[in-house]
């Protein structure tokens, strides 16, 4: 089946019901969205469909209908999407394993609140699990990003 | 009983006397009995094992401990380059390969009847158990907090004698004498002259220079990078999404796989049918497996979903369980075990028994406390991948003990350590659970099925979370005297839970008997800088047969909680306010009423709160580390909400304090995340937890807000990483007492009261 990954178009040879999380980490090899519960619990795998964040986990591949963005294809070391910096700014990531999947919930709640209040973020981020409690910095960086954007 | 028996067992009695609180941290030399490891490519100078510089002016310092989370390559990173006068961006920072030469000093290995040269399999395993278990530390091993205590003499030393040797080849170059040349920015420059040279430029001469033997330091005061927060290295690749992870790896004509071990801890199938997952698409072979952590089945796939998919259709009766099935079971075990007594006190002040013996009953507190198993639940779930070819075992992992890992590996595959390489990876969280080698074990059984394929097996979140080894549960006892001002005269804790030691080594060495007491039952309890004039802590061993680990700070992760809380009954059952009791009984300690103080002015201790607000307070000594914590709770229409979190510890030295308050938050979320609502309960024998669903951590919505204070008046350098963790969960307990009026003494607190 043909897939739109970060404006490639891929081939892919699976089984409609594969998880797009596998489809991208086992088949195309995008390792950026995370595996860490497979029941939509943690937001580890969390990818945007047509710019919608969706649990890549529980999302079968069959059922894509739209392009699909990994944190990869949000910015790259020398261009870093303004999320990504607020992030480096903060000093955010611990382990980092949640950190993709972070960024990817924060890219999308600041794409429909541009100036969100603790509450937007606290609705936005509650599906991201994060084990090593980056929260506080994270909360920090969501705010900074959003002021970053706002002058940009 | 062999040889290696006794010698084994010897040592762990010896290991077993040794005092935590104060680590050995003292005088290591960088320059190791041990091989160095480093093999130096085209152009590059190996100065030990812990300085590469290349003629091309790159230079490369190892960081022999695997980044976690914790900052850990940065700070070790930080160490070199302040000796070796470079900025941190102009280094690289490598792992390192598998050596012993990377031994972790930092714990109790000093302790142990090994001469430090001897770096035989067994006694670094025994040194490890010990160390490692002890304070999850050790080895090249990353835990205990003890990562940078290790490393601050021997990293140092490391870039000094590197600068050094880098100096000397300089002179020569130019002929002059060496004390006229001055370095700065990996620049070497001979001042009166006017001339210069790059580190690059006589990287290969100098590494054949003599390395000094124990070169000076640099005073505290002329330091420019170490007490400073740093931008740590490893942030680019995790807001990129790189893969850096053990999951991550991927290597040519790879395959996949997972496993599922038997939910009856270390039980074996009895009958089982494979036909079904055989004929899973993308399967590629189901392979029985028997292993000293339980039997079950492996899983060689195309893809990861495909091993899963099979691993769930192994049709399969497991035998039964070798411990009591339930937890109502399991309870009724720690219960008799206390009933039964004869404990070994590890602290023992003053009279007891005569305290007791007429005490009025108006002046006795008495009251029965627990915690629960508990999974470590690291976000990257387990896993390894193996490669078995021509005669040589490959492994990547993310774990915390490589050395060991590696030595179980190669055990199992029937290959000689000399022709297994482990490579490191970042870990998605350790927190004590990549100590174990389980993940390794299997990925090396499945390699040797694989025909020469290397295997990437990923365990499912179901499987991590249901097969421990988990943090023990225990159960503790408690009564207290109290004297006429309202001071406890004497406090007596017996607590009795599975011994984390005796576990870990017969895991590792199941043939070496254990019959010791086990410290790390009482850690967090009998070593607190209190002064009671009767202060007796017992350890009851209770063997349940349940597998059990190190989770972040180990011991003192529950018994903060019995020891705290019961310290906050004794204050409001004497009528003196918590933080005025810990003063008092605090006083010899200076370094422990400093937190309790300034954690107080944090958070405006006493001050007047509104109605349905309220704050309690906790305090732990833990790896070096003096914490004090007080956490603010207010009653909402949908539960409680921790709405605020002060944070006081002192750790003598804060190399990188931004790091050390990430750690702190970190400890401290943790610990809130296990005391609101973890349990891992069983039922049949198996864990009835399985995901985050019913197997949850503390969410962005339930986060509360942060002060935190480091402190440095503590004579000793303490750890970091787990120290946030003992203090959270009684300071919470406590609070919700000042607010309710409701003593919880069983974790979680969720079995009481609902979070918001
Ligand atoms: S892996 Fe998809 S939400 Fe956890
Ligand atoms: S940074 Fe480790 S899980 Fe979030």
């Amino acid at each position: 089946m043909q897939i739109t990954i970060n404006g490639n178009v891929r081939e892919l040879d699976v089984d409609p019901e594969m998880p797009l999380l596998w489809a991208l980490r086992d088949v195309a090899g995008v390792l950026g969205p995370k595996f860490g519960c497979g029941i939509a619990a943690c937001g580890a795998c969390t990818v945007f469909i047509d710019g919608q964040p969706v649990r890549s986990c529980v999302m079968p591949v069959g059922q894509v209908s739209g392009a699909v963005t990994t944190i990869e294809g949000l910015g790259e070391p020398d261009a870093l999407h303004p999320v990504q910096q607020a992030w480096i700014d903060e000093q955010v990531p611990q382990c980092g394993y949640c950190q993709a999947g972070q960024i990817m919930s924060a890219v999308a709640l600041l794409a429909e609140i541009p100036n969100p209040t603790d509450e937007d973020i606290d609705k936005a981020m509650s599906g991201n699990l994060c084990r090593c409690g980056t929260y506080p910095r994270i909360r920090a960086a969501v705010k900074r990003a959003a002021r970053s954007m706002g002058e940009a | 009983m062999s040889r290696l028996g006794t010698i084994t067992r010897r040592t762990l009695l010896v290991g077993a006397a040794v005092v935590a609180g104060g680590a050995a941290f003292g005088y290591y030399s960088y320059r190791r009995p041990y091989e160095n490891p480093l093999e130096a490519d085209e152009g590059e100078a190996v100065f030990n094992p812990f300085v590469k510089i290349g003629a091309d002016n790159s230079i490369t310092v190892i960081a022999p401990r695997a980044e976690m989370g914790q900052g850990v390559s940065t700070t070790l990173a930080a160490l070199v380059a302040e000796e070796l006068d470079v900025e941190l961006g102009a280094v690289r920072v490598e792992h390192g390969p598998t050596s012993w030469a990377y031994y972790n000093a930092g714990a109790m290995e000093e302790s142990v009847p090994f001469a430090f040269y001897n770096d035989s399999a067994v006694a670094q395993f025994v040194r490890d158990s010990i160390g490692v278990v002890g304070r999850i530390a050790g080895v090249q091993s990353t835990g205990g907090s003890a990562t940078i205590r290790d490393g601050y003499v021997r990293m140092r030393k490391a870039g000094a004698a590197a600068r050094i040797m880098l100096t000397a080849a300089a002179a020569k170059r130019l002929g002059v004498p060496a004390d006229e040349i001055g370095s700065a920015n990996g620049i070497l420059t001979h001042e009166v002259s006017r001339r210069s040279l790059t580190y690059g430029e006589v990287a290969l001469d100098a590494a054949s220079e003599e390395a000094p033997d124990d070169p000076p330091l640099r005073d505290r005061s002329q330091w420019r990078l170490l007490g400073k927060s740093q931008k740590r290295v490893d942030m680019m690749d995790k807001v990129t999404g790189a893969p850096i992870f053990g999951i991550d790896m991927r290597q040519p004509d790879m395959l996949f796989g997972t496993v599922r071990m038997s939910p009856r801890l270390g039980a074996k199938p009895v009958r089982s049918d494979v036909t079904k997952a055989e004929a899973v698409p993308g399967v590629v072979k189901v392979v029985p497996l028997d292993t000293s952590y339980g039997g079950g089945f492996g899983v060689i796939a195309e893809n990861s979903w495909a091993a899963f998919r099979a691993a769930d259709a192994i049709d399969v009766e497991w035998g039964d369980a070798s411990y009591p099935s339930d937890s109502e079971t399991i309870d009724r075990m720690l219960r008799d075990r206390l009933d039964e007594g004869g404990g070994s006190a590890f602290r023992d002040d003053g009279d007891i028994e005569g305290s007791f013996a007429d005490a009025p009953a108006d002046q006795v507190v008495a009251a029965e406390y627990s915690y629960p198993f508990l999974a470590h639940a690291c976000m990257e779930p387990m896993n390894a991948t193996a490669r078995r070819k021509d005669g040589k075992l490959e492994l990547w992992a993310p774990c915390q003990m490589p050395t060991i890992t590696r030595w179980l590996c190669s055990g199992v595959a029937g290959i000689d350590q000399t022709d297994v390489t482990l490579t490191v990876t970042s870990m998605g969280g350790g927190f004590g659970r990549r100590l174990e080698s389980d993940f390794a074990i299997y990925a090396t059984l499945l390699a040797m099925e694989a025909d020469g394929r290397p295997v990437n097996v990923t365990w499912t979140r179901e499987a991590d979370t249901r097969h421990g080894p988990f943090r023990p549960a225990a159960r503790g006892r408690f009564r207290a005297r109290l004297g006429d001002d309202g001071l406890p005269v004497a406090v007596d804790m017996d607590i009795a839970a599975p011994s984390v030691t005796r576990s870990f080594v017969h895991r590792g060495l199941p043939w070496v008997p254990m019959v010791m007491p086990d410290k790390i039952t009482v850690d967090g309890a009998w070593d607190q800088p209190y002064t009671i004039p009767s202060y007796r802590v017992s350890a009851l061993d209770a063997d349940l047969g349940i597998p059990v680990a190190s989770w972040r700070s180990v011991g003192a992760s529950g018994n903060g909680f019995f020891h705290e809380c019961f310290l906050d009954e004794i204050a409001a059952a004497g009528g003196v306010d918590p933080i005025e009791l810990r003063r008092r009984l605090m006083a010899d300690y200076p370094t422990a009423v400093g937190v309790v103080d300034k954690v107080a002015e944090m958070s405006g201790w006493g001050e007047q709160l509104p109605m349905g607000k309220a704050k309690g307070v906790a305090f732990t000594l833990a790896f070096g580390g003096w914490v004090a914590e007080v956490v603010q709770v207010a009653d909402t229409p949908d539960g409680i909400r921790i709405e605020k979190v002060w944070a006081a510890a002192d750790i003598g030295l804060a190399l990188d304090p931004g790091i050390v308050e990430a750690q702190i938050v970190s400890g401290v979320i943790y610990g809130l995340s296990a005391a609101m609502g973890q349990e891992i309960t069983f039922a049949d024998g198996m864990v009835v937890q399985s995901n985050f669903h019913d197997f949850d951590a503390m969410r962005m919505h339930q986060c509360p807000e942060f002060e935190v204070a480091i402190l440095e008046n503590s004579p000793k350098m303490g750890g970091v990483g787990e120290i946030g963790t003992p203090p959270a969960a009684p300071a919470l307990a406590n609070a919700i007492f000042a607010l309710t009026g409701k003593r919880l003494r069983d974790l979680p607190l969720s079995r009481e009261v609902k979070f918001a």
